[in-house]
């Protein structure tokens, strides 16, 4: 094993946990529906550094760029469906309001 | 190392600022600043094309689609707000604690940790592995533009019946 | 010829939008339906070697790296009969023009998908089109655009991104220890690095990943509203084949593959099954909403699937392969039939529906065929399934597990027939005397579904040798 590969990932490895667990935090405790949004992107920030680290330690940074761009691309088409879902729940309830969301139960 | 540990707190500095801030403009913003400050993580970790095309997408256009949901719907009233961050902030305060302290018990337990590196020798550039190797994610990515235009298509259509 | 099977659907969806939309758009459903039927018939009578074999202007341009195997050829013919009936129920329920064309272009962008996840062999092509098709079916659910659908996209697509979250992950962590992201770079790598932590807790956060996606018991949390709130073509696939296909299968060929059948994960496996059983049998038990009610019973499904693949050996893995299938082909069925009811009698309550069945005779008589096949009654399909799987069970010691999937059947028995009588049987009201029956689409795909099951039920003593072989090669037991 490369002692100078664990030693450059511990730091990343903190600080992407720290940022995952931020992201989580925002979608799991907010009551706004675009505030669960932006903590959705904030997780797929979390993971695009962590492929950029992995890409780096293991020498396959033409990999790991060629599969943030795609990644990339993909998270914002399900962004752009997820805003038509905001605006079209705005558009019923008038309001973003996550605890009004309580039609459906059990 | 050191500049890349100082960068990396400013990054979960700005996160934390994203979440804990009031306004939803100012929760967009601060997701801008932060791709930004991803962006020059990536640069320094010699990955130019990802840091580029993460600067352009994600702090360009994702800061352009959050703006506009929130100026077209009407965010909460400020004193409803204010109540509910207080709420928040409340509920969980010993979260942090909790994570400190379970780090340092992690790191007390002797867990093992290595595992065997992969470093491949030939270096291959961006263009020749998107192009060329991975061209099943290419027809995936015409696939998804091609459904997320229909999705468009569908869901921004305005006065349909409801 | 297995490029074939997503290059295909993406240039007829090209043709069928092409600006002189008022021809192209009558042929669309037509092209639909020749899509369907033609993958039906190429799974039939093509052999393996001419699947993985394939024209040479086709492999000089693209180089997929695609490989078809038993397994995939069980979910192909599932998914293109599950879009089938799909489609007739969506012909007889949506009678716009310019939504149908929508409907249908997204339908085979969907099956392009969903024929890709079942051929691919690399972990991030795998995540690329379990996005394609989690978008396409956020899209679909949401189509109607009343309340409750949107409330119900909106959840799943929080569910479904952190799902994808924890999986891409995982696909970060492997990439350090396999140089490539291929299941057998990533195989090699994982039986070098077993002893490793990190590595076994990206393995541990992959597999939820797929939890979350697949509606397993603890993280089922979007699936009750999207399935019933989500307009009834839509419900059709979702859950008869879309969350089969990117949860539970994937899950199948990842542990069979990739990261192979150690003890901890079998128990994993075997709790969550049993958990699932047991907690959607009897929520299913109290529900007023027959779409619910059948949502649950999925929930329960999925759990034999669970359990069937954590048992680990190949008798295990073949029942719950075939249980997948018939699954598929019998929750379809309900699914079609209460699209049937709901559509003449505008609701879905079931206290408010009573005595249809003399009005509407055809559906009454599938719904109790698949009511018999899903509580796994001979001669049905359900029977040699479940039968397989519980076997399975039994030769491998896990008795209490055995017992808990029997009594699970009753319980399964019970709360779909509670829904029979009250649909069906008794006493017509008056404000539903004036009910025909439902149109026909759904009497032609509910047809075909329980021809199916009938015939799968009967045929398949004569042919579990013919079955169970392909098993030994793909698990390479």
């Amino acid at each position: 094993m490369n002692p100078d590969a664990l030693a450059i990932f511990w730091p990343f490895g903190i600080f992407i946990s720290m940022l995952f667990i931020i992201g989580l935090y925002c979608v799991l405790a907010t009551f706004n529906l675009v505030r669960a949004l932006i903590g959705l992107e904030l997780l797929i920030k979390a993971v695009t550094l962590l492929l950029v680290v992995a890409g780096y330690i293991s020498n396959n940074l033409a990999l790991a760029q060629a599969l943030v761009i795609t990644l990339i691309v993909i998270e914002v088409v399900v962004m752009a469906v997820a805003m038509g879902i905001v605006l079209g729940i705005h558009s019923h309830n008038s309001s973003l309001d996550l605890r009004k969301l309580k039609n459906l139960k059990g | 190392m050191l500049i890349n540990i100082i960068i990396l707190i400013c990054l979960i500095l700005s996160g934390l600022w994203t979440v804990m801030t009031r306004s939803l403009l100012r929760a967009a913003l601060g997701l801008a600043l932060t791709s930004i400050i991803l962006t020059i993580i990536m640069f320094r970790l010699g990955s130019p094309l990802a840091a580029v095309f993460e600067l352009s997408v994600c702090s360009g256009l994702i800061s352009v689609l959050f703006i506009s949901t929130i100026s077209l719907t009407e965010p909460m009233s400020q004193q409803e707000t204010l109540k509910h961050m207080r709420q928040r902030l409340v509920r969980f305060w010993y979260l942090p604690f909790v994570i400190v302290a379970a780090g340092i018990a992690l790191s007390f337990l002797k867990m093992p940790l290595d595992f065997k590196l992969s470093v491949t020798e030939t270096m291959q550039t961006v263009r020749f592995i998107l192009w060329d190797v991975r061209q099943l994610d290419l027809i995936g990515q015409v696939i998804i533009l091609l459904s997320g235009v229909f999705g468009v298509v569908i869901l921004f259509r305005e006065g349909e019946k409801r | 010829m297995s490029s074939l099977l997503i290059l295909v659907p993406l240039i007829c969806v090209m043709i069928i939008n092409l600006p002189p939309r008022k021809i192209f758009s009558k042929l669309g459903f037509w092209v639909a339906l020749v899509l369907s039927l033609s993958q039906i018939y190429s799974v039939m009578t093509l052999p393996l070697y001419r699947w993985n074999s394939s024209f040479e202007i086709i492999s000089s341009n693209f180089k997929f790296n695609l490989l078809v195997d038993s397994l995939s050829l069980v979910m192909l013919v599932s998914i293109s009969i599950v879009l089938l009936s799909a489609l007739l129920v969506a012909r007889e329920l949506i009678r716009d023009e310019k939504k149908m064309l929508n409907f249908l272009s997204l339908l085979i962008l969907l099956q392009a998908g969903m024929n890709a996840v079942c051929v691919i062999t690399d972990i991030f092509s795998l995540y690329v089109f379990i996005e394609i098709i989690s978008v396409i079916s956020f899209i679909l659910i949401a189509f109607n655009k009343d309340r409750d659908a949107f409330e119900a996209a909106f959840k799943y697509i929080v569910l479904s991104a952190v799902a994808t979250m924890f999986m891409l992950a995982s696909i970060a962590l492997f990439l350090l220890i396999a140089g490539d992201t291929s299941f057998m770079s990533i195989k090699a790598g994982l039986a070098d690095s077993q002893h490793s932590l990190i590595i076994m807790f990206g393995v541990g956060i992959f597999i939820c990943g797929l939890f979350i996606k697949g509606g397993v018991m603890p993280f089922h949390g979007w699936l009750v509203d999207a399935y019933s709130s989500a307009p009834n073509s839509v419900s059709i696939m979702l859950a008869g084949i879309i969350t089969k296909t990117v949860g539970i299968y994937t899950l199948i060929r990842l542990v069979s593959l990739v990261f192979g059948f150690d003890s901890a994960a079998r128990n994993v496996l075997l709790a969550l099954g049993a958990l699932s059983i047991v907690g959607g049998a009897l929520a299913a038990l109290g529900q007023n909403d027959f779409k619910r009610m059948l949502s649950y019973s999925s929930i329960s499904q999925v759990g034999y699937i669970i359990i069937g693949l954590g048992c680990g050996s190949l008798l295990g893995v073949a029942g719950a392969v075939f249980h997948l299938f018939n699954h598929s082909i019998f929750k379809s069925l309900l699914f079609v039939n209460s699209a049937a009811v709901e559509s003449q009698a505008k609701t879905r309550d079931m206290d408010k529906i009573c005595g249809l069945a003399e009005k509407m005779p055809l559906t009454a008589t599938t719904s109790v065929i698949a009511t018999l096949s899903a509580a796994g009654v001979p001669p049905f399909a359900g029977f040699w399934s479940k039968f397989l799987i519980i076997l399975a069970l039994w030769i491998s010691g896990y008795h209490a597990y055995a017992i808990i999937a029997i009594l699970a059947s009753v319980l399964t028995l019970s709360y779909l027939l509670t829904m029979q009588r009250k649909i069906f049987l008794g006493k017509l009201t008056s404000e539903l005397s004036n009910i025909r029956e439902a149109g026909f689409g759904f009497g032609f795909a509910s047809l075909i579904l329980s021809f199916i099951i009938v015939g799968v039920g009967l045929v398949f003593p004569f042919i579990i040798n013919s079955f169970l072989v392909p098993f030994w090669n793909f698990l390479g037991v």
